[in-house]
């Protein structure tokens, strides 16, 4: 990787700081993306801003209403926490089935939340569970966030610290893992909750997405059964040497049936 | 742009000088010359470069020495030595859970945490445990029967 300038902020408001002084600066949170991406030369920043010197930006909190992850949270972190398995198990789930166990105990949740990549476990959980991704300055809907592979809402510098889970009735994920790297050809997160069955899809498309037909089915006769004769449109899928959009489109719906089954 | 990190690697106190981009494994290896932890895929893949960080078992590969101040790093040499094998070591002699030996340090300082952290250790957890890394000679069989018999002892 080419050298950078490598900074260690102790607050929020410093770290937004170096980066708007930055030529093209970058927050670092547990660097498993960033690292590897720098090593093959996918990314150049000029500077790191290493966010692990903020105080306050890890942990869960559940109050009774919201369950909050601090954005430098570890997916370990998430996945054994007793908070997380009590009030969303099947976002310790998920967080159990991202990478391996030495990636666990470093990537973090708003790293990969930030990050969008069409196979990242956590954007299925985030919009399924229709969270909110909280930044230094306001807090941004999931429905809103995800827009495009690689992409999302964020604006220059705005860096997220924590999100916010309303708790669902029930929720299950299930994917399809790569088999070499555990990221998902297809990860399918159901949610029942107050406001209704929420159906997303990580993995098959840019970014994730939720499905309509599946939400009105489900809505309608929440069982495996409703979820036959739908079709997902192959030409919005990705395709790579993994899996064809043919195929993706077809995970989609083999996933989210296990899901459901896991619901019944 | 040079960056000075002080850390604290197998109980001893280190202040090293490095360019920002060093990684972990490259100071372990190339400036304290520790050279029983291995690069095997550079990509945090291959899980051969494993060290513990604060405790817990990170891929030293994807991790910068810039990022490590102030941290505990235990390496294999840490571990143990020669004439005082730690458990998990003896183990992989005894149940020859190796063949070239090149993943070998990185799988027992993953099997290590793993123990450490697990409540209840079976082939199962090991195989799950162990998917960070990964071996291109024996097939597993005899690693697996490795942790099992080191968990034994370590809990003993």
């Amino acid at each position: 990787m080419y050298d950078f300038n490598y900074h260690k902020p102790g607050s929020v408001d410093e770290a937004i700081q170096l980066f708007l002084a930055a030529e093209d600066g970058i927050y670092l949170a547990g660097g498993h993306t960033l690292l590897p991406s720098m090593k093959q030369r996918l990314a150049a920043p000029t500077d790191l801003i290493d966010l692990a010197g903020i105080r306050g930006l890890s942990g869960v909190e559940y109050a009774g209403a919201d369950l909050e992850i601090g954005a430098l949270t570890s997916h370990d972190e998430v996945a054994t926490s007793p908070v997380v398995r009590s009030v969303i198990p099947a976002l310790a789930e998920l967080a159990s089935l991202i990478g391996d166990a030495q990636v666990r105990n470093r990537g973090t949740i708003g790293g990969s939340v930030a990050n969008s990549d069409p196979a990242a476990d956590y954007p299925a959980g985030v919009l399924g569970l229709g969270a909110e991704i909280v930044t230094n300055k306001r807090s941004i809907a999931a429905d809103n966030f995800f827009t495009g592979m690689f992409e999302t809402a964020l604006e220059e510098g705005e860096l997220v610290t924590k999100i916010r889970f309303p708790k669902p009735d029930a929720a299950a994920y299930v994917k399809f893992p790569n088999p070499a790297s555990r990221y998902a050809t297809v990860g399918v997160f159901i949610a029942r909750t107050v406001s209704g069955i929420r159906v997303a899809i990580t993995g098959a498309a840019p970014s994730a997405f939720r499905c309509a037909d599946m939400e009105e089915a489900l809505t309608s006769n929440f069982s495996v059964e409703a979820l036959e004769g739908i079709s997902l449109d192959a030409g919005e899928m990705n395709s790579d040497l993994h899996a064809t959009a043919e195929y993706r489109a077809h995970l989609c719906i083999v996933m989210a049936k296990r899901a459901v089954r896991k619901l019944l | 742009m040079s960056v000075s990190v002080q850390l604290n690697v197998n109980g001893k106190p280190v202040t090293v000088d490095c360019p920002a981009n060093t990684t972990l494994v490259d100071l372990i290896r190339e400036r304290l010359e520790l050279t029983g932890t291995h690069v095997g895929c550079d990509t945090s893949q291959c899980g051969a470069c494993t060290v513990h960080l604060n405790g817990r078992a990170v891929k030293a590969c994807t991790v910068l020495a810039a990022q490590c101040e102030g941290a505990e790093v235990t390496t294999i040499e840490g571990l143990g030595d020669t004439d005082n094998l730690h458990p998990m070591q003896e183990a992989f002699r005894e149940c020859h859970g190796l063949q070239c030996g090149f993943c070998t340090p990185g799988m027992i300082m993953s099997a290590v945490d793993l123990v450490h952290r697990e409540s209840s250790i079976n082939e199962q957890v090991i195989r799950e445990g162990l998917e960070g890394n990964i071996c291109r000679c024996t097939g597993y069989h005899n690693i697996v029967r490795a942790v099992e018999t080191a968990a034994k002892k370590m809990r003993n």
